[in-house]
């Protein structure tokens, strides 16, 4: 039996054990001594949102697939275990094996929001590598990052060696190939970096030179040697249907956030919101063969055990041969007696026949994103959803014995104004007079609606990543007009208003839109006591403020300017596909509030047809 | 069909609490593709009873649920299915028959278990301790503070400690379990070592359940058997 890192005195003390003993059905055991790369796959949160996620899932099941690479999963050792570690000095260790992670070839970090960025310096100071990749030697792990947040890497950069721009399932055999001819030589970390940077996709920081205008903004951003490349260029695979994918799932002990068999059916998404980096970065949009989703949803159950399973990609409605896989599976799901949970659709007569045959009308509710309260505002964001499709979609789903309404708005989009933000409360009124338009003796009680909104962040790749971040004060403003206005309307026993904490939303601009000094920002907070900021029973803008001070870290400069459009970006030199043309044509679009059409509908030329596949040459 | 599963749970899924445990097994039931019974409506879930939660850090190797089944399949057939989705440290050790009714139900017929708790080096009671416990046990009352969900007081356990002997460095015990009188073994050690007039270091000793048991007495006495050999082997 394998011997645990942590003593039964500490994993009886400590809440949920589970989290850190490994031993799930589908983890990977391998010998340690007939691999030649040690590989730590890292979520820096908690195991259960860590292992929630799909990302790691696929790369860990590809890497396994290599005879010569182990990979094994970290997760951040929750407040509990942190303490103790540090007062114990034990290090921080892989769940599999339970070795020490400082040993192992490789450190994969996923970078799935900002506010992990605190998790990451805790995972590597209890893994006992130093934070700076500047401080690291020989003896030490290769870090590297990838996901969304590395697609502004520069706040991070100094704490990483590498970064993996785009999909995984393209280079890392490449990359994984060229460490073990550098490995059997001997030859130096350094080495090993400068070829790495060659290969497509791999940024490596340490081979670039920034240097920034007086004004602070970027001027000039290089590589250090003749055969590092410029650009870094995204990895796309454009062959979904015979890429590596998970049919064996590891399976948790203990109750994840995301509990369940999860189908990817899709990447990219056809609709262009200008908020949002997901439908820039993923871009082109590419469907799965609905066959191979039939075979593996069928795999995946038998293999995992899960009484669930569900639907993953940005848009599910996008997804052409949606009602055929949601039929089969249907069927399936019943035959085996399994939940199905489905994404959130677009509320038609099509989604609203599948929900009523697959959950209890009278417990679920309906999700509408408007993102916006006003036509302008949608028009000004292409959220291509009008309110009349929301109002008949409600409606038919009233009928349909529905009484709960989930809506999600943002707040401080660009060119708001009071009128788009009271729109917000009067959308939700509207919703409510639709439901009691339906006679009394036909509906069942009261309904509910609640209306959430989150604070803009304009986020890098974005047309939106030139606007100017609202302050937290603003945003508070804002946030009270919605909830007066609310409180004024006919039906506001109905309604319900909650918004997102506006401190931790200016953070994560700060570290969405940062440049490489922000760095010290985050190693301040951290040292400050930053931790697990992404949670509110743990997070502390005490620590942040006085890092920001401390550093002389000008939040005007990195948050609340409109950027000019001339601007060099701290993460111009990625090629996501998308040009940068293309985002300041969007950008003008919306400041004019012109709407831009759907991938499937015209194609507006945004650039991601030079990856030759997908939704540019469909049809 | 209802059958009982008998199962040991060791090594590092001691860590895994009850709850979980229940989860795990409904998975692994179905990766072993057993035809398992569920109840009706939007979130069927399978009709399975565990005969006596194992707290959290407890070893065992006397588990116990019962499982509806459609159809039927031999006892080695499904221990071996079940045993094929096991994790390390979780063993299968046989699927019975038993008689459906809600009388035959393993949580309710559970009356009384076996223990082990041994003792970590350096951690077992000071002396010449094994000779003690006979004369603890013939004590007329062993009187502890005990704290249930109803009532809080000196309570006496003698009654509910059936059998409890020296090992090499551990106390073996049977104690009456279950929804009328359960004991923990943790509170008989406490209580033996308040006897000798010492106190327990933090984490002393592990704990071990090696048996459960259901009683077929009368009023004249216990008449303890296993809960597995209340079923019946399908051939």
């Amino acid at each position: 039996m394998r011997k645990l890192a942590l003593n039964d005195e500490i994993l009886l003390k400590i809440e949920k054990p589970a989290r850190y003993i490994g031993n799930e059905v589908n983890s990977v055991m391998k010998d340690k001594e007939k691999v030649d790369i040690r590989f730590a796959m890292c979520f820096p949160d908690v195991y259960e949102i860590g292992m929630s996620y799909l990302g790691i899932q696929i790369l860990y099941d590809m890497f396994n697939k290599r005879e010569d690479v182990w990979c094994e999963r970290v997760y951040s050792p929750w407040t509990d275990l942190d303490k103790i570690m540090r007062e114990q000095d034990i290090p921080l260790f892989a769940l599999e094996s339970q070795d020490a992670i400082k040993d192992f070839d490789f450190l994969g970090i996923t970078l799935q929001y900002e506010m992990c960025y605190t998790n990451i310096l805790q995972v590597l100071e209890l893994a006992k590598i130093p934070l700076l990749a500047a401080e690291r030697t020989q003896e030490h792990p290769l870090v590297i990052g990838g996901g969304p947040c590395s697609y502004n890497p520069e706040p991070i950069a100094d704490f990483f060696d590498l970064f993996y721009m785009g999909e995984g399932e393209k280079v890392y055999d490449e990359l994984f190939d060229l460490y073990k001819e550098y490995k059997n030589e001997g030859r130096s970390r350094e080495d090993f970096l400068r070829r790495a940077a060659s290969i497509p996709g791999i940024y490596v920081p340490s081979m670039y030179e920034v240097s920034y205008h007086e004004d602070g903004t970027l001027a000039a951003f290089t590589p250090r040697y003749e055969d590092v490349p410029a650009q870094v260029e995204k990895q796309v695979v454009m062959d979904l249907d015979h890429v590596t994918y998970p049919k064996a799932p590891v399976v948790p002990f203990i109750k994840a956030t995301q509990d369940r068999v999860v189908l990817e059916i899709m990447r990219g998404c056809i609709r262009g919101c200008r908020f949002c980096q997901a439908g820039m970065i993923y871009r082109p949009t590419r469907q799965k063969d609905v066959e191979s989703m039939k075979e593996y949803a069928r795999a995946m159950l038998e293999n995992t055990g899960y009484e669930e399973i569900s639907l993953s990609s940005l848009s599910s409605s996008d997804y052409e041969q949606l009602p055929e896989l949601v039929n089969y599976l249907i069927d399936l799901c019943s035959e085996k007696k399994v939940n199905i949970s489905l994404p959130s659709l677009r509320i038609d007569a099509f989604s609203l026949d599948v929900m009523s045959k697959v959950q209890d009308v009278k417990k679920s509710s309906l999700t509408f994103a408007p993102e916006a309260g006003s036509q302008r505002m949608r028009d000004v964001i292409n959220k291509g959803l009008t309110e009349e499709v929301i109002l008949e979609g409600a409606g038919k789903a009233f009928e349909g014995g529905w009484n709960k309404v989930k809506l999600y708005f943002m707040l401080g989009l660009p060119t708001e104004t009071e009128e788009d933000i009271k729109g917000i409360a009067h959308l939700s009124q509207k919703i409510a007079e639709r439901y009691y338009e339906i006679p009394k003796t036909q509906r069942v009680g009261k309904c509910q609606i609640t209306a959430s909104t989150s604070f803009f962040v304009p986020k890098p790749f974005t047309p939106f990543q030139w606007a100017a971040m609202n302050t937290e004060e603003q945003f508070l403003e804002k946030a009270k007009t919605v909830k007066q206005e609310v409180r004024a309307q006919v039906n506001q026993k109905s309604i319900k208003y909650n918004y997102h904490e506006a401190d931790v939303s200016v953070l994560e601009g700060l570290l969405a839109r940062g440049d490489r000094r922000v760095a010290q920002t985050i190693l301040a907070a951290y040292r400050n006591g930053a931790l697990f900021d992404a949670w509110s029973e743990t997070f502390r803008m005490d620590a942040w403020n006085q890092a920001i001070t401390s550093t002389g870290t000008d939040m005007n400069f990195y948050v609340h300017r409109e950027r000019d459009l001339n601007e060099l970006f701290p993460w111009d030199f990625i090629k996501i596909g998308v040009t940068k043309d293309f985002l300041k044509r969007e950008w003008e679009n919306a400041k004019q509030g012109k709407v831009t059409s759907n991938c499937r509908e015209k194609c507006s030329g945004c650039g991601a047809a030079k990856f030759g596949g997908g939704v540019c040459y469909e049809g | 069909m209802k059958v009982r599963v008998k199962f040991s749970k060791e090594g590092a899924m001691k860590f895994i609490g009850h709850l979980d445990i229940m989860r795990y097994f409904q998975k692994a039931i179905r990766r072993a593709g057993l035809n398992a019974a569920f109840s009706e409506g939007f979130s069927p879930h399978m009709l399975m009873s565990f005969a006596a939660p194992l707290g959290v850090g407890i070893t065992s190797t006397g588990e116990y649920f019962d499982l509806e089944l459609n159809g039927s399949m031999s006892s080695a057939e499904l221990t071996d299915r079940l045993n094929a989705q096991m994790a390390e440290g979780m063993h299968v050790i046989s699927v019975r028959k038993v008689p459906d009714g809600k009388a035959s139900k393993a949580m309710a017929l559970v009356a009384a278990a076996d223990y082990t708790v041994t003792f970590y080096e350096g951690k077992a009671p000071a002396g010449e301790w094994e000779k003690q416990v006979e004369a603890f046990l013939n004590q007329e009352q062993i009187l502890v503070w005990r704290k249930t969900k109803r009532s809080e007081g000196e309570k006496d356990i003698r009654p509910w400690i059936y059998k409890l002997e020296a090992a090499e460095n551990a106390l073996i015990m049977q104690l009456s379990t279950g929804s009328v009188h359960n004991l923990k073994p943790e509170l008989v050690a406490e209580a033996f070592y308040k006897y000798l007039g010492q106190e327990p270091q933090p984490f002393a000793w592990q704990v071990h359940r090696g048996e459960i048991y259901a009683d077929l007495g009368d009023e004249n006495g216990r008449k303890l058997v296993t809960l597995e050999s209340l079923g019946e082997i399908i051939e």
